[in-house]
């Protein structure tokens, strides 16, 4: 694994910030998403909020449907693989995917290791809770990391607090004096020299995402202000009453994050975003969050 | 890398829609030189030179029409000096192969995107570049864009293979890799000392 490789991996997530990433599971819905501009698309068989309501197991996409959506957009078009599920990644890699997703919103195929990314060329995108979880995926080679969120539900709380979470970790450690630091990577149990380099530039080594229960241009905006660079809507856009005024919004809202006037105007008379789901209805055994380590 | 009193009265202005607006200020920022974020046209009256960085062509061009941003930014690039990397070079083209990109055709080629294929195919290499640098260029090709029709006024400043990918024409420069991405800002520098300070 030489670092001029791993640049090449970052260097797309650096080409996708101030961007909007939308979860798309047709050719058509691809369309509509690069139309609204989009700066990638993951393709997917079932949103997150239709794998929750179906149940049994989610395992990665047929490749014949992920070709199609290849086809239908030149953005670039990520994926998703189930957690230590190798083999499914290796198949995405050999589809040409841009980035892979080994995600917690499928069935995890592994509970004990993630998959050793350093060994692909395609890079990895991978969900984070925490940093200390966000430095392990890195150290296995993830150059990417969102928060996870608690995916299909529209509700923004867990996304916060994973935010949240991550960027006050990573201030705590940048007030360590260099004889903590070896304490704080064996507390955290995440690899030392990742430690040591957040400590140093107070920031992640890979670019910071943000994913999760997104539903709304303020909730792109809230997350943006917390820290996120780039957004992920997974069900938040094609499960709104009008999906296209919808994706249009959120792609605005993320470049003018910071703008409450343009905001005001973004979000008028878009129809009504997802329904959602409290934390409270979700049994403690259904939080897609909890999977992977 | 010598800082010049010149510098302290520029400000160069990055579109900042979308894409690797933030890296290319880190880069004016090494050099000591201010740089604004443009989203917006009244942005456009406070700089001195434009930079239209690497992301998704797609998406940029859509906001800066959206944006009401298209036109003033193609009025002021009639004089303006400006420097395009991947999908800001693409923009700065005659033409590309999407119609929903509109292009504001100020250096003479078409742009083909994603040229070298997916992500997968994305590399890193080293350039030479004679006429600007006495060190070899580390450059980072993401989903890069090759470049057709080249007319006789572009002047090509570096090649990979056989396709030029540093590029100039009067006050237009362009890059189909991304500088912005590398330590070393001899690239963002040659800019603004032979094109941004020349043209004042």
């Amino acid at each position: 694994m030489t670092k001029e490789l791993f640049e090449v991996k970052t260097g797309l997530a650096e080409m996708l910030k101030g961007g909007v990433i939308m979860d798309v599971t047709t050719p058509e819905q691809a369309k509509i998403a690069e139309q609204a501009g989009a700066v990638a698309v993951m393709a997917l068989e079932r949103i997150p909020a239709d794998i929750r309501r179906d149940g049994g197991i989610a395992r990665a996409s047929d490749p014949k449907m992920i070709k199609e959506i290849q086809k239908a957009v030149s953005i670039p078009v990520m994926a998703k693989c189930r957690i230590g599920h190798f083999a499914e990644a290796q198949i995405l890699e050999a589809l040409e995917i841009d980035y892979i997703d080994e995600s917690e919103v499928l069935t995890p195929a592994d509970e004990a290791n993630h998959i050793w990314k350093h060994d692909f060329k395609t890079p990895f995108v991978c969900g984070a809770t925490n940093l200390a979880e966000a430095l392990r995926r890195i150290g296995e080679g993830a150059a990417l990391i969102r928060t996870k969120g608690e995916p299909g539900t529209g509700n923004i709380v867990e996304a916060v607090r994973h935010m949240r979470t991550i960027t006050t970790e990573m201030a705590n450690l940048s007030i360590l004096r260099t004889d903590q630091l070896m304490a704080a990577a064996k507390n955290m149990g995440a690899p030392f020299h990742l430690v040591a380099q957040v400590a140093e530039t107070g920031k992640l080594p890979v670019p910071n995402f943000s994913a999760g229960g997104i539903a709304t241009p303020a909730d792109a905006s809230l997350m943006m202000q917390l820290g996120a660079e780039t957004i992920f809507v997974g069900s938040g856009i094609f499960k709104s009453e009008d999906s296209e005024a919808m994706a249009k919004a959120i792609v605005q809202a993320a470049t003018f994050y910071d703008k409450p006037e343009k905001l005001a105007e973004i979000s008028e008379g878009l129809g009504k975003a997802m329904k959602g789901l409290d934390m409270i209805e979700i049994n403690p055994e259904d939080r897609m969050q909890d999977r992977g380590w | 890398m010598d800082v010049r009193p010149e510098y302290d009265d520029l400000t160069i202005g990055v579109v900042a829609l979308q894409g690797s607006f933030a890296k290319h200020a880190f880069s004016m920022g090494k050099l000591g030189i201010k740089s604004r974020a443009v989203r917006e046209p009244e942005d456009l009256k406070l700089i001195d030179a434009l930079i239209l960085p690497g992301g998704e062509s797609t998406t940029m061009s859509l906001l800066l029409e959206e944006e009401g941003l298209w036109e003033p930014m193609n009025e002021v690039l009639e004089t303006m000096p400006v420097f395009g990397t991947c999908a800001g070079a693409i923009l700065l083209g005659q033409q590309v192969d999407d119609e929903r990109v509109r292009c504001f055709n100020k250096i003479d080629y078409k742009a083909e995107r994603n040229a070298y294929g997916r992500q997968i195919e994305s590399f890193k290499t080293s350039l030479i570049i004679p006429t600007m640098l006495d060190h070899d260029f580390h450059a980072i090709f993401i989903r890069a864009p090759k470049f057709r029709e080249i007319k006789p006024g572009v002047q090509s400043l570096a090649v990979f293979g056989v396709d030029p990918v540093l590029m100039r024409q009067d006050n237009v420069l362009v890059a189909s890799f991304h500088p912005e991405l590398t330590e070393d800002p001899g690239i963002h520098k040659y800019f603004v000392d032979e094109i941004v300070l020349n043209s004042r």
